[in-house]
């Protein structure tokens, strides 16, 4: 028996231990095991995730073999949730699976504090009635939710969550927390042990960059009253002063510095977005409060005191050019930095917790220090009920994507999706699902989207031809790579959630499998 | 009338039997379509990992019938929390035979061609055989070969359009972690992977002078271990990646170079990750890359609707983006144009014009085996094959293209500097000096 850390590297090197544990610990519920929700939980299961619960009422026809690949001919006339959840637990013996032969619809209408046991909820192929409530269901009993729906070449997957906060945000790309322009007294002082004149060629190659860069922009800012290069023309001089300082051709320490100068054009102080956080409303502490808005409470009035502007330093260097000894010497004096300043914030979370009446030490070290060293990176996800966003829509936002080139399109599948329910809803069957003629389906459909518009407050607005004829062709086929496309923008959305790492979606994810210009709609 | 007897492709029916308004130009609906995909339309997926099952079962169930897969890799524990049709007992076996052997148990009435070798060990004209390549793989060297085979077969008219029944239609497919790409290429009217090349940065190796003098992070204690050390102790045996007690040595070793000089961070598992350079890789990223893959090579073979055009991204580490570019082709690619012109007189031996496409400043290829329009006239390799054709060398090249004024040969050799050499297979337009037939007109535009 090979070792299941053996088996899960590949994805350990993504999300970690604790992110692993998180996936294990969590139970997701699936309503309805087509392909789209079978192909969700297949990249679940193998993932490692705690347990799965397969709910669909149907039994396996000939046709679900052609789009399904958790099924095969022995299946025909089973339980699809039985057969769908056998082959899941193939994949891995380690996910305790389940299935409940029942129709979702069925388990909305009848039995709404069912769905309370679960960490999170797939919802797939569901009409939108009974989207709104689940959804209202879900709220409730704050359990996460997803939607996910697979229509010939189109579909869409929207999370349903109240609030989901993120601290290993984990950015691509973001700026390193240096304080080139900004040292604090330590960092100042390592600095000033440098001289960058130094006549001793190898020292001149083997001074790191950040020291380069502290020193000369306090060169800088002392002879231009104090300000740092803010112009085209005073960033390019900032070069050429840094330039000036080679002493050979292949000192890449300089080379370094140069390409690095623009972490010094970068004003102090926190990011707008970090501020829209301390300053939300939550920071307002209540008995309820969750952990998250306990610590980022304390890092308000870090910010405000202790940093100066600053949100705690975040300890970490980038590799550079140097001799071994300086650079770990200047990682010592990020690191001591990074962990008084911490303990700063510890200070202040035990505070309030016990302001608060709760347990002190009620938030671990660790989690704080997680935090502290993310703090620049922190993400809050809202999201409006679904019922919210379709009685109360934003028009502006609607009209904006309706006459966008790059948005006209999935907004019109947007419109699209929800005029196909009501005209299921109407008519007992989806816009070219049967076989034959399709003139009247698509005058009717194009009459329903028209009212959807109009609801949506959206009078005189229409869709082309080309996509409602297309949508009645699509005849709510489920696709195999459709499906297989949006479980898998489904699965991973669940990850992210489960594991709060990286940054959830915000909006309507809607899928154009035509020329695959597929974007999120922020309603 | 269609009636209502029970039909697997109840779904795809709807997109493949009827009329529609956004579709490609050659669309014509109908059980025609339908059947003859299923019955002509031959594809082949290239690697059998993480991109490779999901793309098999993606297009087993997209109306392929005639599906092969080449791999030559053995299936490892670390594949199993993505490469979803092999299981723990199946560690050690071939992925390709595997993985067609899955798809085709779940999915009746598809037959996969399984072929457990190196992509270059199968010949060129094994590649002409397919309508589409997929291809699902993790080396930009791969990537390379595979395209560079795909483009051989391209032929242009003298108008310097490609001819149609010419063009092999590729789909590729990467991953790493939450981000991919998807592409399609089209040789002669698409860039192809080469005139792209810069989207692929090399990787960046560590200076040895850091390695050796300077470590500051714990990689560089790592490669200090593999890369010197290894050597310095080990004379003569190499490394291998795949030996576990190697990777330990090199991990304590690694260990005790990060504690001489202060440098937190060594783990066995980054060691890993930096000796195996491992790419990390999930379920969920490989799932939407391969659909997206499966579903343009759906619209190529059919027309059923519009085609990406012509690169997809995908990043779901922020939100969710997805974003498509229109690349444009490289006009003098050496790849996917009409191919380096040679022009020689008509005594120039075989074994003469070898060696001039090692000293040729734009090939630089070595140990050129020669292919003309599918016939061998010197193979490198294998021995057997060396040895029939190696009477070939003597004679003059002009006698053995059938004394044609003008044709395309197809080389393969290894290309780049002494420390990369790479597989590499190049398309060239031969032109004999002083025949008959040549104009100045055909020559225009060479080169
Ligand atoms: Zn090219």
């Amino acid at each position: 028996m090979a070792e299941p850390k053996t088996k899960y590297d590949r994805q350990l090197r993504i999300w970690g231990e604790q992110g692993q544990s998180a996936l294990e610990k969590a139970s997701v519920c699936l309503l309805n095991c087509g392909p789209t929700g079978s192909e969700t939980l297949k990249n679940l299961v193998l993932g490692g995730i705690g347990s799965i619960t397969v709910i669909d009422g149907s039994k396996v026809e000939v046709g679900d073999l052609g789009n399904n690949f958790m099924l095969d001919e022995s299946c025909v006339g089973e339980s699809k949730a039985k057969s769908v959840c056998a082959f899941l637990q193939e994949l891995n013996d380690a996910v305790k699976a389940k299935f409940i032969e029942e129709y979702p619809e069925a388990l909305i209408e009848m039995n709404p504090p069912f769905f309370s046991q679960f960490t999170l909820v797939v919802a797939t192929q569901l009409g939108e009635e009974k989207m709104i409530k689940l959804d209202r269901i879900c709220r409730e009993a704050n359990v996460m939710l997803i939607f996910a729906r697979s229509y010939g070449l189109t579909g869409f997957v929207r999370i349903s969550v109240k609030e989901h906060t993120v601290v290993e945000s984990k950015p691509d790309h973001f700026l390193d927390d240096l304080r080139l322009n900004n040292p604090w007294p330590e960092l100042r002082k390592f600095a000033e042990t440098f001289d960058l004149n130094v006549p001793d060629p190898v020292a001149h190659k083997h001074t790191p960059y950040v020291v380069i860069l502290i020193k000369m922009s306090e060169e800088w800012t002392n002879s231009h009253g104090g300000s740092l290069p803010s112009t085209r023309e005073e960033k390019r001089e900032f070069k050429e002063l840094l330039k000036s300082k080679m002493v050979a051709i292949d000192e890449d320490n300089y080379k370094e510095a140069i390409e690095a100068s623009f972490k010094v054009f970068a004003p102090p102080g926190i990011s707008s977005d970090l501020q829209q956080i301390i300053n939300d409303s939550s920071v307002e502490l209540s008995s309820t409060s969750s952990d998250f808005w306990v610590m980022v409470a304390a890092l308000k009035e870090f910010i405000a005191t202790e940093g100066g502007g600053e949100a705690p330093l975040e300890g970490s260097i980038p590799d550079m050019t140097s001799s071994t000894e300086r650079y770990v010497n200047l990682q010592k004096i990020y690191q001591a930095k990074a962990e008084a300043d911490c303990l700063a914030i510890e200070q202040r979370v035990r505070n309030n917790l016990k302001k608060l009446g709760r347990e002190p030490e009620s938030i671990s070290k660790a989690t704080i220090k997680s935090f502290c060293r993310n703090a620049r990176k922190l993400k809050v996800c809202r999201y409006r009920l679904l019922e919210d966003e379709f009685s109360n829509p934003s028009v502006p936002d609607i009209q904006k994507y309706l006459t966008d080139e790059d948005y006209s399109v999935a907004m019109g599948f947007y419109i699209l999706l929800r005029a196909v329910d009501r005209f299921a809803a109407n008519y007992n069957n989806y816009p070219g699902e049967f076989d034959g003629p399709m003139d009247e389906d698509i005058s009717r459909l194009k009459t329903t989207a028209v009212s959807v518009l109009n609801d949506l407050g959206c009078n005189g607005s229409t869709l082309t031809e080309d996509l409602i004829n297309e949508m009645c062709r699509f005849g709510a086929a489920e696709l195999h790579a459709v499906a297989a496309f949006i479980g898998g923008v489904a699965s991973q959305e669940v990850i992210k959630l489960i594991t709060k790492q990286f940054v959830p979606m915000c909006g309507t994810f809607i899928f154009n499998g035509i020329d695959h210009k597929s974007q999120l709609l922020t309603l | 009338m269609a009636d209502t007897a029970p039909s697997r492709s109840r779904d795809l029916d709807k997109l493949l039997l009827r009329a529609g308004n956004l579709v490609g130009p050659t669309f014509e609906p109908g059980t025609e379509l339908r059947d003859d995909l299923q019955e002509y339309a031959r594809i082949l997926v290239v690697g059998a990992g993480g991109l490779g099952c999901e793309l098999l079962k993606d297009l087993a169930l997209s109306g392929f019938k005639n599906l092969e897969v080449i791999d030559m890799d053995r299936i490892e524990v670390s594949n199993l929390n993505r490469q979803f049709l092999f299981r723990m007992e199946d560690v050690g076996k071939p992925k390709a035979e595997v993985a067609a052997k899955r798809v085709m148990e779940r999915v009746s009435g598809v037959n996969i061609v399984p072929h457990f070798c190196r992509i270059e060990d199968k010949d060129i004209s094994f590649y002409n055989d397919f309508n589409i390549i997929v291809l699902g793989l993790d080396s930009i060297e791969a990537r390379s070969y595979i395209n560079a085979v795909a483009c051989s077969f391209l032929e242009y008219e003298t108008d310097d359009k490609p001819r149609e029944e010419t063009i092999k239609p590729m789909v590729d497919g990467g991953t790493e972690g939450f981000k991919g790409h998807a592409r399609v290429i089209i040789p002669g009217v698409t860039p192809c992977f080469e005139c792209t090349i810069w989207l692929f940065p090399p990787q960046v190796k560590f200076p040895l002078c850091t390695l050796a003098e300077t470590p500051r992070t714990a990689a560089h204690c790592i490669e200090y271990a593999h890369l010197i050390k290894w050597d310095e102790v080990h004379s003569g045996k190499s490394f291998d990646p795949d030996d576990p007690e190697h990777m330990q040595w090199v991990y304590s070793e690694a260990v005790k170079r990060a504690e001489l000089f202060g440098i937190p961070g060594v783990t066995y598992s980054l060691t890993q990750g930096v000796v195996k350079n491992i790419i990390p890789a999930i379920a969920s990223t490989n799932a939407i890359i391969s659909a997206a893959c499966a579903l343009e090579t759906l619209k190529i073979a059919s027309g059923c609707s519009k085609t990406l055009s012509n690169y997809l991204t995908y990043n779901g580490v922020a939100g969710l983006h997805i974003k498509v570019t229109e690349f444009v082709k490289d006009k003098d690619c050496l790849v996917c144009g009409p191919g380096v012109l040679i022009e020689l007189d008509t005594s120039v031996t075989l074994e003469k014009f070898i060696n001039l496409l090692e000293e040729h400043p734009k090939l630089q290829l070595a140990k050129a085996s020669v292919t003309y329009r599918g016939k061998n006239l010197y193979m490198q390799a294998p021995p057997v094959l060396e040895e029939m054709t190696r009477s070939n060398l003597s004679l003059p090249l002009y006698d053995l293209m059938d004394k044609v004024a003008k044709d395309i040969l197809h080389v393969t050799g290894v290309t780049g500097q002494s420390d990369k050499k790479t597989s590499c297979l190049r398309k060239l337009r031969v032109v004999f000096r002083g025949v008959d037939g040549v104009t100045d007109m055909d020559m225009a535009g060479g080169a």
